[in-house]
């Protein structure tokens, strides 16, 4: 006797019953209706918009540095103009693009639709934050508008208090306002987990997308506020010529350093649990498997965003702090490493025996666990303190936080957004050119960043704009990569954008996924669920027969996708 | 060889004692982590051609995880983690530990700049020299924002932080010319914080010790190391008005014509003809004799004319400087008081002939490179260093 495992109690939506004729996207028109939203899938989609726009500003500003590398004194840009654009890249990088993406874009639309939930938990808080965020973002158009920033995103003082120009505050402003964004999210998140769970969503049975979501959104809530105090610090030092970090006014330098890693290490676990989250969902799904070990990739999401607190002092192994304190900072690093090392050998086991297809999604997660082995396995390097001291400040350092952030999260936000785009839009983008746009992405990325492991192991230092001239076969290398990335980011602006309007009906479901938000209608309707869902097993049961588990195409569903019975009998 | 073509060694130069021990373990956490990858890529690459679907709908199985399995990729990682660690503390212990009796250096950084200081009084910029085989402890603090030296080719790097005081050590084992770079961003002028380490051997050591720069001697504004006893005999040999008979200008339509005294350049150690008929080597004690009592022994085809400095004049301290000074000009480097004198660094280049000349005298440079020489070839072979 074959169980039914679709994973809820209520009618199933088949592909065969088409896309609903009021969904979240035509239930309302007008840019009003848009702004004023407090549905969490519409929120989402503000966040994509809004976050692609930042991630093109700051891919410009990527592309002027490259540009100007190209040649040992600079190609097109003065110093300080060099500077600038450093600075503008590392920050809407980090603070526009890679801490809001995944937590606003996919945790805001998939996080109610993966527990079973209407919504999140407070939907005007949930608006309140992308209107903070944008507030926040406004500071960061203005700074670059009236003349740039130029103390790198790291603003260390004396020299962010006392050297660079005024524009410090404005910026710092910025950080901090997006940084009440974060909290805000997270704090949403948190208690849509908490208390809007489907029936029969247990903890055990939550996707693990669900549980990177929820690790994330604990470090936002711990770690921001310390990030907000260090630039009110910064602020009134600055202001007020109060002596908090500068010396010469009785302050101390490594302080700021100690308050700023405090967050902004954890911040980097904020950039890619999400994103290792989204791997689980995908892997799963195009392999047909369970997730290797469900439990230890969910501690392990846990472990990493733990311990990921009392790591921050690698980042400063040779800023003056103590041996001692280097020496225990060093070993908490080698702890944190095992987690992210179990990770990607459960996803490697997922694979085994699986029955794996290689469309976009597929192919990204490929490119992500390739890239992030490298990133992860090249922070060892720095993460002990011998070799630390040649890398500390080299492209060394420069290719391997790319390769976790770019090469890891990049690709797992490329990943996410291919595999659940049939979901919010209801279309199917062209199969060639999303695969195609993988491999360029991947490709590209591989010739940017492997030749600056390179020059950074022979001695090139980090925000140069002149560099010795035996560097440059190197640096032309890496700009050619950057080229070949930047088609590729601009290929999915490109079909994403033509599958909106001739792209084929996606169906409910067109992955054959497990996951609960794969069991209403694309788009969703305006509360997602006709009816409630009850959930009676975990979330990736891909082996167990189901109505959609074993079908392999959309053209089957018409035939004999009605029953889980039939469904199942037609896998035979 | 591919990086060769590029201008870089296959293996950045290790240069000192630490470089080599650095590499050790770089290298066995490289061998490591490549170990990891490469199964990693392996059982990933595997897995997919294998278990590619064929479209042939076969059902998976439903493995749900192994304890055992997570345990030994758990615990073997774990393992390795911590032996890089356990070595890594010795490395870093035994590089910021400098050794007892350690020759002093101090090094200020300031935007955009380092000021180094010997402990004998010698002072540099951009500039450091250090002789070969010799441990070294360097004491740094930058007078403004965080800079950070750093010497790739010792492997070795430290924040310079304002108001206090960090220190470092290296042993240098290989002759050469190496890169050093600020790594701390520091502001507009980073990536021109730059300068250079030369390694030295003894006799070179020992020759720019006493005043003589190792490279470019002999060019326009060449003078002796800053702080050493030649520098201070430079000033007195220009206070003391010695240059104004002792020069090389040979032009009598000059304001200052040198046909009153001997020039001094080359002098030290050659053989002087005296009046008399006899001759006498120009060592130590006859320029100290004839700075005190010119007229002992007075240089053949030279009027005597040259006064005597006697104590109150001239300190023994300062005749050991100016001595020195002439000692630094047996190779040949007085500094000329006529309009030949070379132009001040920046000056307007006005000999210019033409506005068409093709090759002007002085090349302009493309915009104001730090283009310090690369940190690759050694001075000397290195084999003889051994």
């Amino acid at each position: 006797m074959e169980l039914d495992y679709t994973p809820q109690t209520a009618p199933p939506v088949r592909d065969v019953d088409g896309p609903p004729a009021v969904h979240y996207l035509n239930n309302d028109y007008g840019w009003l209706s848009w702004l004023l939203t407090v549905d969490h899938k519409r929120i989402g989609i503000l966040y994509l918009v809004s976050v692609s726009i930042f991630f093109l500003f700051g891919g410009l500003a990527a592309g002027l540095v490259r540009i100007n590398l190209l040649q040992p004194t600079g190609a097109i840009l003065e110093l300080d103009q060099y500077n600038k654009a450093f600075t503008a890249h590392g920050t809407i990088m980090l603070f526009l693009f890679l801490i809001p993406v995944v937590p606003g874009v996919l945790g805001n639309f998939f996080v109610p639709m993966m527990i079973g939930a209407k919504d999140m938990a407070f939907p005007k808080l949930n608006l309140a934050s992308w209107y903070v965020y944008i507030f926040g973002a406004a500071f960061f158009v203005a700074v670059l508008l009236i003349g740039g920033l130029d103390t790198g995103w790291t603003f260390y003082p004396p020299y962010s208090s006392k050297y660079s120009h005024m524009n410090v505050l404005l910026a710092g402003l910025g950080v901090f306002i997006t940084g009440f964004s974060s909290i805000l999210t997270g704090l949403n998140i948190i208690a849509t987990i908490h208390k809007m769970r489907a029936p029969g969503m247990t903890w055990g049975r939550m996707p693990l997308f669900v549980w990177a979501m929820y690790a994330t959104s604990v470090i936002q809530i711990l770690g921001t506020p310390v990030l907000a105090v260090t630039i009110v610090l910064l602020a009134v030092e600055r202001l007020f010529g109060v002596g908090i970090f500068d010396p010469s006014l009785g302050g101390d330098p490594l302080l700021f350093q100690h308050l700023f890693w405090y967050y902004s290490h954890p911040a980097v676990y904020i950039m890619i649990l999400p994103g290792m989250g989204v791997i689980n969902e995908v892997i799963t799904c195009f392999s047909r498997k369970n997730i290797f070990g469900y439990k230890a990739v969910a501690w392990s999401t846990i472990g990493i965003a733990v311990v990921g607190f009392l790591v921050w002092g690698h980042h400063m192994f040779l800023s003056g702090q103590g041996v001692y304190l280097g020496m225990v900072f060093s070993i908490i690093t080698m702890l944190v490493a095992v987690p992210s090392a179990i990770k990607v050998f459960n996803w490697t086991a997922t694979l085994y025996q699986g029955s794996i297809s290689f469309q976009a999604p597929m192919l990204f997660v490929l490119g992500f666990i390739v890239l992030f082995t490298i990133g992860g396995l090249t922070g060892l390097f720095l993460g002990v303190m011998g070799t630390d001291i040649h890398l500390h400040d080299t492209y060394f350092i420069v290719a391997h936080f790319h390769f976790t952030m770019v090469g890891g999260m990049m690709f797992a936000w490329q990943a996410g957004l291919h595999f659940w785009w049939p979901k919010m839009t209801g279309r199917m983008y062209s199969d060639f050119w999303s695969r195609l746009a993988a491999v360029t992405m991947l490709v590209g990325f591989t010739l940017t960043f492997l030749p600056q492991f390179v020059a950074g192991y022979h001695g090139m230092p980090r925000r140069y704009p002149y560099y010795p001239p035996e560097f440059q076969m190197l640096n032309i290398l890496s700009t050619a990569g950057a080229s070949i990335q930047g088609i590729g980011y601009a290929m999915p602006l490109f079909y994403l954008t033509a599958s909106l309007f001739f792209g084929r009906r996606a169906g409910a479901n067109p992955w054959r996924a497990t996951g609960l938000e794969w069991q209403t209608p694309s788009p969703p309707t305006m509360h997602n669920f006709e009816e409630l869902p009850i959930v009676t097993h975990g979330p990736y049961e891909y082996s167990m027969p189901s109505r959609y588990a074993l079908e392999t195409g959309p053209e089957t569903v018409h035939e004999n996708g009605h029953t889980g019975k039939e469904g199942a009998k037609s896998g035979h | 060889m591919l990086l060769a073509e590029f201008g870089l060694p296959l293996w950045p130069v290790q240069a000192s004692e630490f470089a080599v021990q650095s590499d050790q373990l770089f290298i066995y956490i490289l061998a490591v982590t490549s170990a990891s990858g490469i199964a990693v890529y392996g059982a990933l690459a595997y897995f997919c051609f294998r278990y590619a679907n064929k479209g042939d709908g076969r059902r998976t199985p439903r493995i749900l995880g192994s304890h055992k399995l997570e345990l030994v990729w758990s615990v073997i990682p774990l393992m390795f983690f911590l032996s890089f660690f356990a070595w890594s503390v010795v490395l870093f212990a035994d590089a910021t530990r400098p050794p007892e009796g350690a020759r002093e250096i101090f090094v200020v950084g300031k935007q955009w700049m380092w000021k180094m200081q010997h402990n004998d009084g010698v002072r540099e910029i951009n500039e450091l020299h250090l002789k070969i085989g010799e441990p070294v402890k360097l004491t740094l603090t930058s007078e403004d924002v965080i800079h950070d030296f750093g010497v790739p080719a010792f492997r070795h790097k430290i924040d310079v932080m304002p108001g206090r005081y960090v220190s470092t050590w290296y042993k240098p084992t290989k002759a050469g010319i190496y890169h050093i770079f600020c790594d701390q961003y520091c502001g507009q002028g980073h990536s021109q914080m730059v300068g250079r380490v030369h390694v030295l051997t003894e006799s070179e050591y020992a020759d720019w010790s006493e005043g003589h720069k190792t490279d470019a001697p002999g060019t326009p504004g060449d003078r002796p190391t800053d702080g050493t006893p030649a520098w201070r005999g430079q000033a007195l040999f220009l206070k003391l008005q010695c240059i104004t008979c002792h020069n090389n200008v040979y032009d009598t339509a000059a304001a200052n014509t040198s046909n009153r005294a001997p020039n001094l350049e080359g002098l030290f150690g050659s053989v002087v003809p005296i009046q008399g008929g006899k001759t006498v080597v120009a060592d130590q004690g006859y320029i100290h004799e004839s700075i005190r009592y010119p007229m002992a022994k007075v240089h053949d085809g030279w009027k005597p004319i040259m006064p005597a400095f006697p104590k109150s004049q001239v300190t023994d301290d300062e005749l050991a400087d100016v001595t020195a000074y002439i000692h630094y000009l047996r190779l040949g480097k007085l500094p000329k008081r006529t309009d030949g004198t070379a132009a001040p660094v920046g000056a307007p280049v006005g000999t210019a002939k033409s506005l068409g000349d093709s090759s002007p005298i002085i090349n302009p440079t493309p915009a104001p490179a730090p283009a310090p020489a690369p940190a690759t070839p050694p001075t000397t072979t290195p084999k003889g260093d051994k």
